[in-house]
């Protein structure tokens, strides 16, 4: 082994992101001082992003069991069962750091990194969401990032050939420095038949298979746990490239090889590469693993070992393979094009023991990269609580048509028609429901079935900024209710926290409230946290986010043409709002987009009414009594009554409330509401009251604008100009 | 009745052909692999179906034109068995020769995916017999490089002996003429960019598709 001086050492450690505490527990645990390749290995596994050493404490938080749950966080990605021996695989992940400094490639890999995670536990990925968040529109870098990020999304899930169903796109100056983008990836696989990365025994070999290892991507993972400054560009050489066409071929080639029943254990090479599907794999299943760095096939000359360690390179899989099976798997590779090769064995050492060309260049115990890695209890503040605002704090538009107007083409609420035009939203031909449709989330049937599962992706920003408790809560509220609103039977979640430097109490505190929040959510709701991803350190300059934890939500349709839909409002039906109404214009879309105010508590969210709330829609949906659904979020009833009167081209009639101010009536953002158009809107309401939810007719359908008496008359053309040109016209592409 | 689905490496619409051929039809559907050199035997139907046939890389088909099976289904087009090429199917078939035209990089330089209507040009063809002279359908697209091309005397010739098959009512692709579909001179190769494949019940948004399927086996 090679011996470097100690200085050096702790100097590269530093640069490698490690603390020099960190650096010291390394040293205590080797007895000695590690050469660089076991540095490299350190500094990856105990990154942020590997150990959630910031976050570990408080994700413990999270409930995660539930009738329904196979397999919770811990695991490449959740699985839950629907029914009939299928069970649905997911999870959500983030790419924000490289698709900020490599738009296209750092948002390609992301779709492509989220793929791998579901169908490396046997399932077919059938779905793809993003919840995308960009700067200011007016930001010079934007459009740029927007049109780059767009066209990698569409240029990897494209062509994998995994429908975009759905997703969610914001835009705020807080994001200027620091885009994020998370990517879900929904899959279908046998309950029986899933697969996971334990290592079941020693003497067993390891297979590599795939693309070739470059020097891509090296040092992904400490990037993504580091803040941003003025010279992240420079970083462009850590940002991985992606190649669709072989992630395609992977696929085919892991589900055939999996089915030849060949598989001991499996998992795919993403963030720190060979070295955390090396290290996991046989650190759960508690056996040791030896590597030989020359049969890893690789595509330059001259690589090192550290290099080819640390190496995030796309595409590529590690397996373990059941003893004499090795013949299956060259079949299976040979068939498919790829790369393979036998590079090691799992041993009864409990070591990782690496060697290249001849000698050791790593001899390290597990346990401390396994699950011996820090664990910090990050102090932190209480965030300072906002006034919750009364209608009387804020005040109505002075002018209403414009008002509405402005507020359809907010850069928030306009139509993203621009970004989903540019994914295949039908490929697999089960696309029930998917962001044209206009739908509260995706709808994929389950191949052959009658049964769907109905998807959605949901956060306030702008909520959880002003309070992160009740905006965790009201996340994973919002992810309930879409779900409840197509009429499925929500499940569980993927949670993608995306928040600033946690070494930073006031940030720390959001973190830690947002958790409490969301976890509290998960519980009242029966909706339990299956798999997860937490990305800190997103900040430029000193600058955190907006804070983000982006909720996934899985749903189940148990028949599928029993489902509400977001259009088919008919002339003469009657609009019922389900909900109270109290008019909470705090942290609203109105506040900031027509006052020009971001302050305020967002609106509370009571867990009960949630509940009762949904599970009236949901049995009215069922009954076949609902068919027409819309939830209320962002904008209020204004702006649902316009999104249901565009998607079912009619006209809407509102009628305002005699007990709250008719600015508030319209643009407060109450939650745990529902739009409903039905022909009977008197056996609705008293159904509703015998359920004590509370209901009221609130307009008709018919003619051609969105009207309030006395206040507003607004032509379906003009909003609906207002609503899709906003995109087009930021892009520059007039269609 | 026999139909065939070709799968090349990187096709990603092979598994929506067959479901759409079988539920469509009720017809037998074999998957054939490109590197094979032998159609079933008594084959009815061939489909080469979408998806990025060797990650569309030099071109859109030009690498899956070349592969094994491709010999066998030139054999096949020139006995007269029905051939669809569907989206990359299509940019294959003119790949191949089979078609003429090529499929360039569409005009907004971005993919595209929606639904379009199509104006049946040409309801004679055995693809289109069985809309019984209905004039309009309606399917989906989506593609990256769906822009039809080709010289102004092929189009004259392909127009004036009702080739064009399928034209959209709204371009989406900037296709010369808005042309979507074309059939060989013989009648029996179609090519088209919109998916019949995703558009064969109702539940999916149209099932026009499926007609397409079942005029193209009906003849078998």
């Amino acid at each position: 082994m090679s011996a470097a001086p100690s200085k050096t050492m702790a100097q590269k450690a530093a640069e490698f992101g490690l603390k020099p505490e960190e650096y010291e527990l390394i040293v205590k645990r080797l007895d000695r001082e590690p050469n660089l390749v076991e540095l490299g290995v350190f500094s990856v596994m105990w990154s942020e992003h590997c150990s959630y050493k910031s976050s570990r404490k408080h994700l413990g938080k999270f409930p995660t069991k539930g009738p329904r749950v196979i397999q919770g966080p811990g695991e490449n990605a959740g699985v839950i069962d629907i029914d009939d021996g299928q069970a649905c695989v997911f999870k959500m992940e983030s790419h924000n750091h490289p698709s900020y400094i490599e738009p296209y490639q750092g948002a390609a890999t992301g779709v492509g990194g989220i793929m791998r995670d579901v169908f490396t536990m046997g399932a077919r990925p059938v779905a793809l969401l993003n919840a995308l968040r960009f700067g200011d529109p007016s930001h010079p870098k934007t459009k740029r990032l927007v049109s780059g990020v767009v066209s990698g999304i569409g240029g990897y899930g494209n062509c994998v050939g995994v429908p975009t169903v759905a997703g969610e796109t914001n835009f705020h100056r807080g994001y200027d420095g620091n885009i994020l983008v998370n990517a879900m990836c929904v899959g279908l696989a046998d309950a029986d038949k899933i697969f996971y990365s334990a290592a079941p025994a020693p003497g067993l070999p390891v297979v590599y298979f795939g693309s070739k290892t470059g020097r891509d991507g090296i040092h992904g993972a400490t990037m993504a746990s580091q803040e941003f400054d003025d010279a992240s560009e420079e970083k462009r050489p850590t940002v991985q490239v992606g190649d669709p066409f072989a992630e395609k071929l992977l696929i085919e080639a892991t589900l055939e090889l999996m089915a030849s029943g060949a598989v001991a254990a499996i998992q795919d090479m993403g963030a720190a590469g060979l070295t955390s599907s090396s290290v996991e794999m046989a650190g759960k299943g508690g056996v040791g693993i030896e590597l030989d760095l020359d049969a890893v096939p690789q595509r330059e000359e001259g690589m090192s070992a550290y290099e080819m360690m640390l190496s995030e390179s796309q595409e590529r899989m590690l397996a373990i393979l059941k003893p004499g099976r090795e013949a299956d798997g060259q079949r299976i590779f040979e068939k498919w094009g790829l790369d393979a090769a036998t590079i090691g064995w799992t041993t009864e050492t409990g070591r990782m023991v690496l060697k290249h060309k001849g000698e050791v260049v790593c001899d390290v115990p597990l346990a401390p990269l396994f699950d011996d890695a820090p664990l910090y209890d990050r102090p932190w503040v209480a965030p300072q609580p906002q006034p919750r605002l009364s209608p009387a704090d804020v005040p109505a538009p002075s002018d209403w048509n414009e008002a509405l107007l402005k507020l359809m083409r907010a850069p928030d609420m306009a139509s993203k028609r621009w970004i989903w035009e540019q994914y295949d939203r039908h490929v697999m031909a089960d696309t029930l429901e998917d962001s044209a449709t206009g739908a509260d989330g995706g709808i994929i049937r389950v191949h052959g079935t009658r049964k769907a599962l109905a998807v959605t992706s949901d956060v306030t920003p702008r909520y959880v900024q002003n309070d992160p408790y009740e905006g965790g809560k009201q996340a994973v509220a919002e992810a309930w209710r879409n779900l409840t609103a197509v009429g499925a039977e929500p499940i569980a979640i993927t949670d993608n926290l995306n928040f600033g430097n946690p070494e930073r109490p006031e940030i720390m505190g959001q973190i830690v409230r947002a958790i409490d929040g969301m976890a509290e959510a998960c519980r009242e709701l029966d909706f339990p946290v299956v798999s997860g991803n937490v990305s800190l350190y997103n900040e430029t300059n000193g600058a955190a986010i907006p804070p983000t934890p982006t909720v996934g939500g899985v749903g189940l349709l148990r028949d599928y043409a029993k489902r509400a839909r977001f259009s088919g409002a008919k002339v003469g039906q009657s609009l019922v709002l389900l909900g109270e109404t109290r008019g909470e214009l705090g942290a609203s879309m109105y506040l900031r987009e027509i006052v020009g105010r971001e302050d305020g508590a967002p609106p509370p969210v009571d867990l009960g009414v949630e509940r009762r709330n949904g599970e009236f829609v949901r049995r009215e949906i069922e009954a076949g009594r609902l068919t027409v659904v819309h939830d209320l979020a962002d904008g209020g009833l204004a702006a649902a009554a316009i999104e249901l009167a565009l998607a079912s081209k009619v006209g809407v009639q509102l009628r305002l409330a005699d007990d709250v101010p008719a600015h508030a009536f319209l643009f407060g953002e109450d939650q745990a509401r529902y739009l409903i158009a039905v022909d009977d809107a008197q056996s609705l309401v008293a159904a509703a009251e015998a359920a004590s939810v509370p209901a009221a007719v609130v307009g008709q359908i018919s003619g051609e604008s969105v009207a309030a008496p006395g206040l507003f008359e607004v032509s379906c053309g003009q909003l609906e100009q207002a609503w899709e040109g906003w995109m087009p016209a930021l892009m520059g592409d007039a269609a | 009745m026999k139909a065939a689905v070709v799968v090349f490496p990187g096709s990603n619409c092979d598994r929506d052909c067959k479901v759409a051929v079988e539920r469509s039809t009720g017809a037998h559907v074999d998957m054939v692999w490109h590197g094979d050199t032998q159609l079933p035997d008594g084959v009815d139907l061939i489909v080469l179906p979408g998806g990025f046939s060797y990650g569309d890389y030099l071109r859109c088909g030009a690498m899956a034109s070349l592969s094994p099976i491709m010999t066998e289904v030139k054999a096949a087009a020139e006995r007269g068995v029905a051939t669809v090429g569907i989206c990359n199917g299509f940019q294959i078939l003119c790949e191949a020769g089979l078609l003429p035209g090529a499929l360039l990089r569409n005009e907004r330089l971005k993919y595209v995916c929606k639904p379009v209507d199509l104006e049946v040009v040409n309801a004679q063809t055995r693809f289109t017999a069985g809309y019984q002279g209905r004039r309009q359908v309606a399917m989906t697209v989506g593609n990256g490089e769906g822009n039809f091309f080709a010289d102004e005397e092929t189009l004259d010739r392909l127009e004036g002996e009702g080739q064009v098959v399928f034209r959209y009512l709204d371009n989406p692709n900037g296709s010369t003429r808005g042309i979507a579909g074309i059939v060989n001179g013989q009648g029996n190769v179609l090519g088209l960019m919109p998916h019949p494949d995703r558009a064969f019940e109702a539940e999916l948004g149209s099932a026009d598709g499926a007609i397409l399927f079942q005029s193209a086996l009906a003849s078998a």
